[in-house]
């Protein structure tokens, strides 16, 4: 943690970037309350603002999240295509809704606005990887894929 | 090196990544080892060629010939038969645009991409081959007075291509003084369906530094940033080794080019909020804080990034500004139309059948767009409407395929025009499903500060559910317009002032749509 802050210069100016950083850094991809408090004393602001701007992006959670994240565009491109059902399709594999994560920790599910691959709606991402022209075969793939590159790390 | 007899040029964009680009440029590079002909042809990674949806695409020069889909397993037939025999692989080309005389690409006039899908993004002495930093070097060299350059800009008509179109040099000239000022490049690509900006990012991303430095330079100013979509980790990767690049070359720094003007640009990553879009809250975001917008007046050319005096440009309006500043503001008005001069670049989606990125002149119609670039409605069907610019853009039928798309056109267009993003639908697509879309949209991004907005774009999507759903009163079409009316005139930022368009728009072309819909509830899909 401590070589991750000295990277940046002790401004708010970079906080969103450290929040970033420090997220990225954390296994279950979320902002620990710890790490909230050495961001805090980083950029020497009070806690609540790193907080208020934390809470304020969509990108940074709070609380735990599962190992991998996966996310689905919403938007209306890639709702045109039939994302809708999609949705349907991950919450009834992965047994969660929108927002939670799966009960071995292994998946979130988050919806997410346009991620600009537009061409080859409709889209989502796992973690870093995206993922388009979906179809209900290609999603579960996907999901597939992940599961056995986790069961042989 | 030996001159290369032919070029081979790789798309790596992010949709062609998904689809293996990596894997066959490696295949590629080492069939051609293979074959021989490793100094012959040359391996070209490049941005994007303006084609979408088509998985991994080459295109072979000097003969023009465009493949699509291509897999590992094609690559040897490829070297073997195209690059050895001269004999095109027909079952993976693309057409029919390479054998018409007025292919895709060809008819397109193009400033803004002119580089992309022709040069490899990550070699500056690629860009600089093809004129990257020329404007500015002619600028450091005359020692040219900074006012003339915003009166150049300022009579080369450019107006903002982010969204509303303000004039760019007029934004320049208001500017106000001080001894440190910035330059912010909004980069946070928001509107759904549009991602020009990406893939300028991706494709040529000296252009967009250049043109920042050039109006560092007219305003005075020795920093910018450029805040991009947390979601765009290519470009961010691109444009920070583009930085660095530059850094290295003495183009960016205290010295550009050895001279006295100092300039250097930072990126600056979103984390996920349309409303940071609006240039007053991505000054906030810069900050470190939440995207909250300000209440404007004083607008950022006065009181902007910590205070100081800030241009706020998109990026397709400052990859216009080097050519502009290169080859004069006479030769940009030789493009479009006279209130709004050069090109526009879109991204056309949806029910098309060869969706991906164009960039044509301005004034040009929807329907040459439509059909000439974008090939058509898909599968044979008809044409039913178009969202054009997002979800705060304007829904269209087929009245609106013949007016002219430029800032001076229809007031829906003009506001809309700039975000690029054109979604085609077919006859078989429901507009009050889209609309319900889009309304979620909003109240999923409202970033709840003024309570117009956050309790309004609830509100909408509360009464479109009620219309979807079948459960709809005739009444609740003019509450759409009214909660809608009332949020354009009391939110704060251009957010909860964007609902109306796309409520009085679909209205006004497909209310027997929903009324449809309320008179007979069975209507309801889904």
């Amino acid at each position: 943690m401590k070589e991750l802050l000295g990277k940046y210069p002790a401004s708010k100016e970079y906080l969103l970037d450290i929040l970033h950083e420090v997220q990225n850094a954390e296994p279950r991809h979320y902002l620990t309350r710890d790490a909230l408090c050495a961001v805090a004393h980083h950029v020497n602001v009070p806690l609540s603002e790193v907080v208020s701007t934390a809470t304020f992006y969509s990108m940074y959670s709070l609380a735990p999240r599962g190992r991998h994240i996966v996310r689905i565009c919403e938007s209306p491109p890639c709702q045109l295509v039939g994302a809708d059902t999609l949705v349907d399709l991950l919450c009834a594999e992965l047994g969660v809704a929108v927002g939670q994560t799966t009960e071995d920790g292994a998946f979130t599910l988050e919806t997410t606005s346009c991620l600009g691959v537009c061409g080859v709606a409709p889209a989502m991402m796992i973690d870093e990887e995206l993922y388009g022209n979906l179809t209900k075969e290609k999603i579960l793939g996907a999901l597939a894929d992940v599961r056995r590159r986790d069961a042989a790390s | 090196m030996p001159r290369a007899r032919g070029h081979v040029l790789i798309a790596v964009n992010d949709e062609a990544l998904l689809a293996g680009a990596r894997d066959v440029a490696a295949a590629l590079a080492e069939r051609l080892a293979d074959a021989g002909l490793a100094e012959e042809f040359r391996v070209i990674e490049t941005g994007d060629v303006g084609i979408a949806g088509r998985g991994v695409v080459l295109v072979i020069y000097p003969d023009g010939v465009r493949y699509g889909r291509v897999a590992v397993a094609d690559v040897a037939e490829i070297v073997s038969e195209h690059l050895l025999k001269g004999r095109p692989v027909e079952r993976l080309r693309l057409g029919p645009a390479p054998t018409r005389p007025t292919g895709l690409v060809r008819r397109q006039a193009r400033i803004v991409l002119e580089n992309c899908g022709r040069i490899d993004p990550e070699s500056l002495d690629e860009a600089i081959a093809s004129g990257a930093y020329e404007a500015i070097a002619k600028l450091l060299e005359t020692q040219a007075q900074p006012a003339d350059v915003v009166a150049e800009v300022k009579r080369s008509g450019l107006r903002g291509r982010g969204g509303a179109g303000f004039p760019t040099g007029l934004k320049w000239s208001f500017t106000g003084p001080g001894d440190v000022k910035y330059i912010v490049c909004n980069a946070d690509e928001g509107e759904p369906g549009t991602f020009k900006d990406r893939l300028i990012l991706e494709g040529d991303p000296h252009r967009l530094l250049e043109g920042m430095m050039i109006a560092g330079y007219a305003v005075g100013a020795s920093k910018g940033y450029v805040y991009v979509r947390g979601e765009y980790g290519l470009s961010i990767r691109r444009l920070q080794q583009a930085i660095d690049a530059a850094r290295g070359a003495g183009l960016l720094g205290e010295h550009v080019l050895e001279s006295p003007f100092a300039f250097d640009v930072e990126i600056k990553q979103g984390a996920g909020a349309y409303v940071c879009g609006e240039e007053t809250s991505l000054i906030e975001s810069i900050e470190g804080k939440r995207g909250y917008p300000r209440i404007k007046p004083p607008y950022p050319g006065a009181v902007g990034l910590w205070g100081r005096p800030t241009v706020v440009n998109n990026v397709e309006t400052l990859a216009n500004v080097p050519p502009i500043v290169l080859r004069g503001a006479a030769w940009f008005r030789g493009f479009g139309t006279e209130g709004s001069p050069g090109t526009k670049v879109y991204t056309i989606l949806g029910h098309v059948r060869n969706p991906g990125l164009i960039e044509v002149e301005m004034g040009t119609p929807l329907r040459t767009i439509l059909e000439e670039y974008g090939g058509g409605v898909r599968d044979g069907k008809r044409f039913k409407a178009a969202l054009l610019g997002g979800a705060a853009g304007a829904i269209v039928g087929e009245a609106g395929l013949d007016v002219p798309m430029d800032f001076d056109g229809p007031k829906e267009f003009a506001a809309v025009l700039g975000s690029g993003a054109i979604l085609v639908l077919d006859e078989d697509a429901s507009i009050v499903e889209l609309l319900h879309s889009i309304l979620r949209f909003f109240r999923h991004e409202s970033c709840g500060q003024c309570a117009p907005c956050r309790g309004g774009t609830a509100a909408l999507v509360e009464i479109s559910e009620r219309i979807r759903s079948g459960s709809g009163t005739p009444s609740d079409l003019e509450r759409l317009v009214s909660v809608a009316a009332a949020m354009q005139g009391a939110s704060l930022c251009p957010l909860g002032q964007s609902p109306i368009l796309p409520i009085r728009t679909a209205l006004g072309v497909f209310r027997e749509e929903f009324s449809a819909r309320i008179a007979s509830p069975s209507a309801a899909v889904r």
